[in-house]
Order: structure tokens, then sequence, then C-alpha cells
């Protein structure tokens, strides 16, 4: 049984008269092994996101989750109280957010933020919760954490703080940690050291892994799985190598071929044209299809629903199984 | 932050003088000086007399200097109607002023917290629209009109508190009232943008995705940077309340400055009035110098970046 | 795989009048445009001469109590003159004085805060000192002591309001200038030649009027209590003209013996002036710029 499994999700978000609706996430599908990554990429906009307040069922106020389940070790998250969730966040499914600084409350000590978790979720004592957190920011590859533990977050480096976030993720050792655009703020340099700590700990707690970002180098290197999202849909799912080799639908193709290669021999670079949809006003149809190189009439008029390409392998195009067909038949 | 105090201390030194100077040249410069530091009813003879006592013939220059010098010596002239030094006059009434004051900020701020928070952690709910109306009014109303429906209310129609003069705690009641409603409702609206401000912040969002129970949101993460600003306001606040109280020891007849101040300007007591404001207005560029001293050894940000 | 119906947006399209901009505050406006008018027209209102009274009749009660009469519709005060006849000229006392006070603060306001913002330098430094130091004093604090310096009348209070409160509007406007500066008309303007003072008026001071239009309203409100207290501690506008915050004053003597309506009345017109001030306020400064919500 998968560790988390979403089954045709949505959310919307409502204005007040219920005249406009926004489809930020728009029937997803997909599912996670324990102790496995997934990858979810996609423009700003796209809904990932949104996906991952949802699956914390974090939303504000004018979202609704308007269909589909979320399965996670067996039971569907839709179905918890409020107090079920809250005991949920943090303790079983723990996420990452995108800024160290802006995450961490500057008027409290690192180790009273690191061990707040471990006092709500497991009730542990001031004490041990403090003894606990030096622990934690040791194994996140903290130097000296004993003097660390008593100071304030503005004391940190970026880096530091970003690993800081991330024992907080891990302190009450969750089964699955969401990730969004965790490295964005980091340099590079450091980026790859705090993306080695992430599969570490991965490997040494069994975690399962949600990375959300829009760099596919990350993807590569990370990740099992991948799910490439376009204005609030899943447009396509599989292993990452085989996506990586052959994609299958004209965004992921377009995502792939826009990064710039060494062995190129190209003299510009290439962008995908046209510009992320409006979300509250969309076109009937596929929504990629004003920017797609390989559009035609069906595209415009109905939306794809998602194929089986393979066993591993989904997209959500028209062409794709007449594609696959073809070189299947080929 | 040695730098930051001796700059702010120097922002304050400045403020002081430009105070001195417009006080000092508005008396001098508008109409008849004399006129005002001379007793009403003085003989020719004694206006001429005082005329030269003040070196009021001198070139301004001169006449400042010997303003600033009699400033510092604590000399602030002597109240014609009481005949006794201004600033004798002053701490007299001092505690007084600071004893409504006092009750009055504790008002305000009782009053005025919590229902910020609840306004802010329920946003266009009941608490939001009915703090909204509170501070409406507070803020729009003048004193001296709620002041005085207060007694017309309870003291003439249902007799139950007296109308003036200071006394027990009845007395106080109506005046702190009176004067607490504009600061609960300055603090009320603080406290609610403040915490708003911080609700949407990033450490809230992972706060709550740490699973924690919305009370240990609110109550300690949130609560503690909202708070900051409005500490800061009631603080410098203290200080405006007792200066701004005039109309309101004037209706309720409390022996205040304020009262001091409209005996001043009813009984063309000018030493008093320029006396009051002066002190006054020290007071404030004093206070919030305090404040932003206070602030940067308080906030663990601005302490450490030295 | 439904299609989205399209939608009718509720924001603001170019051409709508503003008061039928969502949430206009009718009643706040009429109630100012009422106590514009009975201001405008209170000779032709008014049923008796505000300032003449006769003994006899003082302290007559409103015409629905015992006592009371139409003649006296809201009452006689303590030297027998008519309440409403001096409320009805009290509206021209607190319109004349509010409006001309808020112009004058106003127009120093922004045009120093314009060249403040904009010239920087000294003159900004000198701007900026006196503003807060100005800005420490309590408005009526200050008030009180310009007014105990040149006396009572109404000419001097407009011009004390005015110095009082020139200094919020510079502050203000002040800031608003500083981020102008940055914006690329002004720096083309530069790069074309433009003298300074063409620029600060042609091009700064016409992007500033929005702010300056909503502050004078946020400031109607304050002027006009500042100028009632004023009047009910005895330094606003002499009597024996009919200032409502004078009044007021008159009405307390009558307050402790059950002399209800000479406080009441006045009370209320106050009251409703500067709630309809300030809700105005508050309305524009959020359809106009919701920049200035600070403020």
């Amino acid at each position: 049984m998968p560790l988390l499994s979403l089954e045709n999700l949505s959310t919307h978000y409502v204005s007040q008269q219920g005249a406009r609706v926004v489809r930020a996430v728009d029937e997803v599908t997909l599912s996670l092994e324990a102790g496995e990554t997934l990858g979810i990429v996609g423009e700003s906009g796209s809904g990932k996101s949104t996906l991952a307040l949802t699956i914390l069922r974090l939303l504000p106020a004018a979202a609704r989750i308007t269909s589909g389940r979320m399965m996670f070790e067996g039971e569907n998250l839709l179905d918890k109280s409020d107090d079920e969730m809250r005991q949920v966040r943090g303790k079983r499914i723990a996420m990452i957010l995108q800024d160290p600084m802006a995450s961490l409350n500057p008027l409290f000590t690192i180790g009273d933020q690191v061990g707040e978790p471990l006092r709500v979720h497991e009730g542990a004592s001031r004490a041990s919760a403090w003894k606990r957190a030096i622990e934690l920011l040791r194994s996140v590859r903290i130097a000296s954490p004993e003097t660390r533990v008593t100071q304030f977050p503005h004391e940190m480096s970026g880096g530091m703080r970003q690993r800081i976030v991330g024992a907080v993720g891990i302190s009450c050792e969750p089964r699955l940690l969401i990730a969004d655009e965790p490295t964005t703020s980091l340099d590079l340099t450091i980026q790859a050291q705090y993306l080695k700590l992430l599969r570490d700990l991965q490997r040494e707690h069994g975690l399962a892994l949600i990375f959300i970002t829009h760099n596919l180098g990350i993807v590569a290197k990370m990740c099992d799985q991948l799910a490439v999202m376009y204005a609030g849909r899943v447009v396509e799912h599989g292993p990452v190598s085989r996506i990586f080799n052959r994609p299958s639908h004209p965004y992921t193709k377009a995502l792939l071929g826009s990064i710039p290669r060494m062995s190129d021999n190209r003299d510009h670079l290439t962008a995908i044209d046209g510009q992320p949809p409006d979300l509250a006003s969309m076109p009937p149809g596929c929504s990629f299809a004003p920017r797609c190189p390989e559009a035609f009439d069906r595209c415009r008029a109905e939306e794809p629903p998602e194929f089986r390409i393979d066993h591993e392998i989904r997209a959500r195009c028209w062409r794709a199984p007449i594609d696959a067909s073809a070189k299947a038949a080929s | 932050m040695k730098q930051y105090i001796a700059r702010r201390v120097g922002y304050s030194m400045l403020s002081l003088f430009l105070l001195s100077v417009t006080i000092f040249l508005f008396v001098r410069v508008t109409g008849d000086p004399v006129s005002l530091l001379v007793e009403p009813g003085a003989s020719p003879e004694d206006i001429e007399n005082i005329r030269r006592q003040l070196g009021l013939d001198q070139p301004l220059w001169e006449q400042y200097w010997h303003f600033m010098a009699s400033l510092f010596a604590g000399d602030l002239g002597q109240s014609f109607y009481y005949r006794v030094p201004v600033l004798e006059l002053y701490f007299q009434r001092l505690p007084h002023s600071l004893l409504l004051a006092a009750v009055a900020m504790t008002l305000s701020l009782l009053i005025g917290i919590p229902s910020g928070i609840l306004a802010a952690v329920r946003v266009d709910g009941f608490w939001d629209s009915a703090g909204k109306i509170f501070s409406l009014l507070g803020l729009s109303l003048p004193q001296f009109w709620v002041g005085l429906v207060l007694i017309l209310f309870f003291s003439v129609y249902l007799g139950w508190l007296p109308s003036s003069g200071s006394g027990g705690v009845l007395h106080l009641l109506m005046p702190a009232f009176t004067l607490g409603w504009y600061f609960a409702a300055a603090h009320m609206r603080l406290t609610r943008s403040s915490m708003l401000e911080v609700l949407g912040s990033e450490y809230i969002k992972l706060a709550r995705l740490k699973g924690l129970p919305e009370a240990l949101v609110i109550g300690k993460h949130a609560l503690k940077n909202a708070l900051i600003p409005v500490i800061t306001l009631a603080g410098i606040n203290l200080v405006v309340m007792i200066n701004v109280a005039v109309v309101v020891e004037t209706v309720f007849a409390w022996p205040g400055i304020g009262r001091l101040l409209y005996e001043g300007i009813t009984f063309r007591d000018f030493p008093v009035v320029q006396g009051v404001v002066i002190i006054g207005g020290a007071m404030i560029v004093m206070v919030n110098l305090l404040v932003d001293i206070l602030y940067a050894l308080i906030d663990p940000r601005i302490r450490l970046e030295s | 795989m439904t299609v989205i119906t399209p939608v009718t947006t509720d924001t603001i399209v170019s051409a709508t009048p503003f008061w039928r901009l969502k949430g206009f505050p009718v009643i706040p406006v009429s109630i100012l445009l009422f106590i514009a008018f009975v201001a405008v027209f209170a000779d032709l209102l008014a049923p008796h001469d505000p300032q003449i009274g006769s003994l006899a009749r003082r302290f007559k009660p409103p015409f629905w109590l015992e006592g009371g009469s139409l003649a006296y519709p809201l009452g006689t005060d303590h030297v027998g003159r008519d309440v409403l006849s001096r409320l009805i000229f009290g509206a021209r006392v607190s319109m004349v004085v509010g409006i001309t006070a808020v112009l004058v603060a106003g127009s120093i306001g922004t045009l120093l805060g314009i060249m403040s913002g904009y010239l920087g330098g000294w003159a900004d430094q000198v701007v900026m000192r006196i503003t807060d130091t100005w800005l420490a004093l309590p408005a009526l604090t200050f008030a009180i002591f310009l007014a105990a310096i040149v006396g009572p009348s109404e000419l001097n209070i407009i011009l004390i309001l005015g110095l009082v409160y020139w200094t919020r509007y510079a502050r203000v406007i002040r800031g608003e200038v500083l981020s102008l500066k940055q914006r690329e008309f002004v720096r083309l303007a530069i790069v074309a030649g433009c003298s300074k003072s063409l620029i600060m008026w042609r091009h700064i001071m016409p992007n500033v009027i929005n702010s300056a239009i909503v502050l004078a309203t946020l400031m109607l409100g304050v002027v006009i209590v500042t100028e009632a207290s004023l009047s009910f501690l005895g330094v606003g506008v002499p009597p024996p003209k009919p200032a409502w915050g004078l009044m007021m004053a008159d009405g307390k003597k009558g307050l402790m013996v059950g002399y209800w309506w000479l406080t009441v009345f006045p009370g209320i017109c106050i009251m409703l002036m500067v709630l309809s001030a300030n809700l105005l306020g508050d309305w524009l400064r959020v359809k106009l710029d919701p920049q200035l919500r600070q403020l």
C-alpha cells in the first residue's frame, strides 16, 4: 500500500459571490511509497504549493477541497477533524518552506523552536526537548549545537537556517516530508550540501520526500518519481529517468529542452512561448494548447484526460497515445 | 548600538532646542509680549519696569539666551493668579494627572488589546465589527462630549457617580473612561493591524505546519511579535495622555495639569500656560527617546547587531 | 470537463462615477452636504437671531416637553437664545472654520512637503526637524498655547489650526514625493532639462493631489473636534458667536439641574459631522490609494 495516495484531488478558490472559480489544483492523482522521493515541477502558479498545503489541509479561507481523496497510511485525511489533522501535521507529515529566515520566529531561540514540536506532539518536558534539539541540530550537521541552541535566528547564516528548519521538520520522525522549494534561497554551493543532507536524512529515517521545485537539475539528482504540473493539473507523471529520456507531454519536452547543455551548439536560448495561463479565465480545451507547438484542433476543444502510456507513465495529452502507439508499432 | 543611541539622543536634543525656539519666538514675535508676561491690571510704570526687567528691548538672541538660562535654572516664572512659582504649581498638580492617566491607560489596554486580538483572529466577525464601531466612536467623539454625556447619565439621571472633583474611586471612573476611550480605540486598531500582519507571516505558517494548537500559535508566536508596536505606543501615550487631559480634567474638575492649563487660559495667567506647554513638550520628546532606547535594548535583533 | 462560465468582475472599470462605486458612503456624504447646505442658507433657515436672547425666555425646554413651544423648537439657553437657530448658525461656523483650516493646513503642508521631499538637502532637513518637533507637541496643547498668545477670534482660530496641522500633511506628502522621485516620468523630465520648479508643479503636484484630498477629509474631522474643544475651553470661537463647542460649554452650567438639551443637541451635531467626515475619509483612503492605508 502506498504511503500517500492522492486520487482526483481538486482544490478551488471561490470568490465571495461564487462568481470566480480558480482551479488551483485540478483532478490530481499521485502516489508515493515509503522512502520514495517524488519531485513536483512546474512554473509559479501551476499549483504545486497549493497542492502541498492541500495535503496538510492548511488552505486559506477562500479555498475549498472540492473533490477527491487523500489517503495517508491508509486513512483519508479529508475525513479527519481539525484536531486530528493538527496531530498529523508536524508529527506524521512535516513541511519545509522556502524562506528560512521568514519561517523562524525572530523572538524565540533556536532551541525553543526546534524543540517545540516535541513538546506539543510527544509531551516532552522542556529539558528533554532542549536536549533533543541539540541532537537534532547535530544530525543536520550544524557545528557546536550546544551554543547554537541558545541563539536567535538572525544570528545564523542562510544555509544554517535552512538546516534548522529541516531539523524542525524531522524532529518528530515523520513518515513524509514535503519540501517547498527549500533550496531556492540558498547559494549554489550550499544547495549541494543541503541536498546531500536531505538524502542522508531520508536514508537514515526512512523518510518519504515530496520535493517541490522548478529546478529540473535537482529533480534529476534527488527524485525517483516526477510529476509535472501545469495550470493546476498533473500533465505528466512517472519515473524520473524515463521521463528525462523520453518526455511524453509537450510541456515536459519544452521544459527539458529549455535547459541549456554544454554540448549544445545553439546560439540562442529557447524559452517556452507565451505566458502562464490566468487560472481565473481558462480557455476551453487543454490548458497548455495556446502555447503548445504540437497542438491540433482537438486540443483546443476538449481537455485531455490522463492517458496511461504504459504501466509507469501517465500523460495528459491527446498526442501521447498517438505517439506511444506509433513508437510501439515501429 | 551605541551609535544608534547617540544618534537618537542627538535628535532629541535638537527637538528640544527647536521646541524652545518655537515657544520663545511665538511669544516674542506675535503681538505684544508684554501684555502676556505682565499681570493683567498693572500700571503703565509697572509695565515699563517689567519690560526692562524681562529685557524686552534687547535683541532677540539675548532674550533667548536669558530665556534658556532661566529654563535650565528651573525658573518658569511665577503664576499671576496663585503667586507661586510655576514649577512648584506644576509638581503639585502632577500626581493627580499621573493617577488619572495611569488608570485611563490601564483601562485602554485592558479593553484595547484583547479586543484587537479578537478582531484580528476573527476578521469580519462579530468582534471585529463591534470593535470597528467602538474605535470609530472613540477616535471621533470629542472628549468633552463623552464626558458631558456620561455626567448627564450617571450623575444627573442615575446619581451613581459624582460629577466632579477628585476623591475616591468613584470620582475616577468617568474621567478615566472618557480619557481612555480614545486611546483604547487607538490601541485596539494598532493591535488588530499588527496582529493581522504577524498572522500573515511565514513563521506563523510554519507554526501551524508544526501542528501546534491554534491557542499556542496565537498566544505564543503571534502575540509577542504583534505586541511590540503596541507597547511602544502605549508607553508614549501615557505621557501624551497627561498632556491632552486638559478637556477631561476641565469637564470633571479634576485637579491635574490639564485643569491647571485651563485655569491658566481662563485667568490669563500666561506663565502657567507657557510652563505647562514647555514641560509637556519636553516630556514627550524625552519619552519618545526613552522608548526608542528601550526598544533597542529589548528587541534581540537590534540588541546584538552592534 | 466543464467550461468555466464567463466571469463578471466586480472590480472598478474606468468610467464609473465615484458615487456609484461599491460601498459609497451615502449617509455620511449626505449628512455633510446637509450641514453645508444649512451653513450656507443659515440666514433663511434659522427662525430667530442666534445672538439675541431675552432672559424672560431662558431655559425653555424642547417643544415636546412640558413648558416648551414650537416657537423655540429645541429650547433656549441660559440667556434665552433659541437653540435651534444657534445650531444652524453654528453649522456655518463649524463648516467655515473646519474647511478653511483644512485648506490652510493642506496648502502649507503640501507645498512644504513637496519642496522638502523633492529638493532634499537642507530644505528637507529643516522642514523635517520642525515637523518632528511640532508633531511631538499634542495638537490641542499647541493650539491652546497659540490661542493664549494671540487671543481668540474666528480668523485666529483658523490660522492657529492651520499652523498646528500642516505638519501632518507635510510628512505624508513628503513620503509620497520621495517615492515619486524614483519614478520614470520624473527622471524623464529631469533628463529633458525641466527646471526643478516646473517638475514640482507639473509632475509631482498632480500626483500627490489624491493623497492630499484623502488627508484633507480625514483631517476635517480632527480639526472640527479640535475647534470644538477649543471653543469649549473658551479659547476658540469667541462668544457671542454660536460655535457648537461653546454651546456645550455654556450648556454645562445647566446640566446639573437637568437642562440636558443645551448639551445634547450641539453634541449630536458635532458627532454627526465628525463621524461623517471620518467615515468619508476612511472610505476615500481605501478607494483612492491602498498605499495610504497606513494613515
